[in-house]
């Protein structure tokens, strides 16, 4: 069977700026997705472990108390924080894992921030028994040490990367220099929608189930579309697995990066607010650099938003003006953690918090027989240390 | 094209010599070093130099070569002070071929067709970029060769047959060969596998091909020397700046040259 070539970029962005080396591994993995997506009994194989393993399809919540408190659109919450490992994760390392066990590598990679990629990794290779290494900055090991301890628990081999600001982009260097000396056994999971062709196209072509999921459940349980969908911005994997399936109708898609402690004072990880394109990981996308091209440090209190790049898709929605990117500092995502925690009973993570406090934003503006649809990516029992620690609590 | 280049690998077919091609990061250990070893390099026998262009996060490169480029770029090295460091060297009377090794970000930020502008200007001969395979080098390409520049694509163990044609259209003056899969300076070359490797390429080009990765010693030099064209050396002229301690880096950069020329 040949299937249809898939699309390199995302208008100018994407593209596959890699090591030759890995040259023949992108083109082995392009074909065997390319395959892949046009087989029924693999969309048969994924949709049986989403439904029985991860617990999908996550419920759609309408948030009451939320929405009256903000007084305007009623709020409603996509709750990819209950499906397995407590994140949107899950969804494209599992599809992944299967990804390699159809290119028959027996050793899986992979690269974490927050560690929820990484707990989502090392859950799919125990369950699918696939050796796993996970690369993960030692400043987002200290900051996310419960994560740390899962995924050794799980079988994982933890790789604590010293380079750098040791954090995220850190991690996906050292990984993908795993990678250039073990390609030929080994697959790389990617966990955001960022890297070479095909990463993106994989990563949002999974995560996707998101938006499908939240679309249907808008139309049976509100009647209609949302007006409008928000979700937090890192490398943007649940971003665009919620907007993806919304492309086309009218519904305005907002993304939400991180202003650390603000966009200003330098200390941020808002790239597509405040950088420029360039090429980092393989990829042409938003970066945050320097004049001459070095990559900037970053900033943010959630580990999973700490990315100095973007997914190229999501450069080509700034561009294009198909969605819109704000930035939400550090004590902002406090405050919309907190509200979500007392009104409604749920803890999210940081990086959903930033999306949540945009979105309370955007709701006052919006009249009350109006929709907005916030993707809540994952669960917050992994950032309690760090809540505590930001308002002066001793744990 | 640059003449320099191809002249340069005429000369040592002429002489049935292999050639030897010498890596150091600009700016490493600090930039008023770099010149000196440009210089020196050339005196202990290089035939051509390979300058490192600094760059924040080099993912190919192993530990040594990443911490030549921290400390490049924690001193503000940047992509314009490298054609401050080649122009100075060619007024002191540098004479070999120098190529800019690197990563696609600072040629992008700097602008394609100011990069290599400024780079002919400077008396540099040409780019290998790690992380742009021909397939995205298109507009490159163009400004390359509008100036007289070489473009030199890697080709890897894992390249293959299919991909090969693609690789000798890009390439003018030689083509860099990666001898194995991983980063720079982390294993010692193949020199068993090198002979098939090198076949599978010379089947379909008569392009020099110069060998890097994994080559440290004079042993390593001389067997490469038997079955490629160039040998390329890089981490551990970098350790060998390591090890200068207080002695001046280029002195002993030269000596390191010397001994692996054995010249």
């Amino acid at each position: 069977m040949v299937a249809e070539p898939l699309s390199p970029r995302f208008g100018e962005f994407g593209g596959r700026y890699i090591p030759e080396t890995l040259v023949a591994a992108h083109e082995e993995l392009e074909r065997v997705y390319a395959e892949a997506r046009e087989d029924p009994e693999f969309h048969r194989e994924l949709a049986d472990l989403y439904e029985h393993y991860v617990g999908r399809p996550t419920p759609l919540y309408f948030a009451e108390r939320l929405t009256k408190e903000c007084g305007g659109a009623r709020i409603w919450l996509k709750r990819e924080d209950l499906a397995h490992t407590g994140a949107h994760k899950i969804n494209n390392a599992l599809g992944q894992a299967l990804l390699a066990k159809r290119l028959g590598k027996p050793r899986i990679i992979a690269e974490t921030g927050a560690g929820q990629h990484g707990v989502a990794t090392a859950t799919v290779c125990a369950m699918l028994d696939l050796e796993c290494h996970v690369y993960m900055g030692s400043e987002d090991i200290r900051r996310q040490s419960l994560n740390a301890f899962r995924m050794k628990m799980l079988g994982a081999t933890l790789v604590s990367v010293e380079t750098g600001s040791k954090t995220l982009k850190d991690a996906i260097n050292e990984a993908m220099r795993d990678w250039v000396t073990n390609v030929r056994t080994t697959h790389y999971i990617i966990g955001s929608a960022i890297g070479p062709h095909p990463f993106p196209t994989i990563v949002r072509d999974f995560q996707s189930i998101i938006g499908r999921e939240a679309r249907a459940q808008m139309l049976q349980q509100a009647g209609k579309l949302p007006d409008a969908a928000i979700a937090c911005v890192g490398g943007g994997s649940n971003a665009i697995g919620l907007f993806h399936p919304f492309i086309d109708d009218a519904v305005r898609l907002i993304g939400v990066e991180a202003a650390g402690e603000g966009v200003r004072s330098g200390r941020h990880s808002a790239t597509l607010v405040a950088g420029r394109p360039g090429v980092l990981h393989g990829t042409k996308t938003y970066l945050l650099q320097d004049e001459a091209g070095q990559i900037l440090e970053t900033h943010s209190i959630s580990a999973g938003l700490d990315y100095p790049g973007v997914g190229p898709e999501h450069s080509w929605l700034k561009t294009s003006e198909r969605a819109e990117y704000v930035a939400v500092d550090d004590t902002q995502a406090l405050e919309g953690f907190q509200a979500l925690t007392r009104s409604e009973g749920i803890i999210p993570a940081l990086e959903p918090s930033h999306a949540i406090y945009h979105a309370m934003q955007v709701a006052r503006t919006m009249r009350p027989d109006q929709d907005l649809l916030i993707g809540l990516s994952g669960r917050g029992d992994k950032d309690m240390h760090t809540v505590a620690a930001a308002l002066g609590v001793a744990l | 094209m640059s003449t320099r280049l191809r002249e340069r690998f005429q000369q040592g077919k002429a002489a049935g010599r292999p050639l030897f091609i010498a890596y150091v990061t600009a700016g490493y250990p600090a930039p008023e070093e770099t010149v000196p070893i440009l210089l020196e390099m050339e005196a202990g026998g290089a035939d051509v130099i390979e300058l490192g262009v600094p760059f924040s996060d080099p993912l190919a490169d192993g530990a040594t070569i990443q911490h030549a480029n921290h400390v490049a770029v924690s001193q503000h090295v940047t992509l314009r002070d490298c054609f401050g460091f080649v122009r100075e060297a060619r007024a002191r009377g540098l004479t070999v071929p120098v190529l800019f090794m690197g990563y696609y970000n600072p040629i992008l930020a700097l602008g394609e067709g100011r990069t290599a502008v400024e780079a002919a200007a400077a008396g540099v001969d040409g780019f290998i970029v790690v992380d742009l395979p021909p397939d995205e080098a298109g507009s490159f390409l163009v400004e390359c060769r509008a100036r007289d520049l070489s473009f030199v694509p890697l080709l890897a163990p894992t390249t293959s047959d299919a991909r090969i044609p693609l690789l000798v259209d890009a390439a003018d003056a030689f083509i860099y060969i990666v001898s194995v899969t991983g980063t720079t300076g982390a294993a010692s070359v193949a020199v068993d596998e090198l002979p098939a490797l090198l076949a599978r390429v010379r089947a379909r080009t008569d392009l020099p091909l110069a060998v890097g990765f994994g080559i440290s010693r004079r042993e390593h030099v001389v067997a490469v020397g038997k079955v490629a064209e160039a040998a390329i050396v890089g981490s551990a002229i970098i350790s060998a700046i390591d090890a200068a301690g207080p002695e001046s880096p280029a002195r002993r950069v030269r000596e390191y040259v010397e001994h692996v020329t054995g010249r």
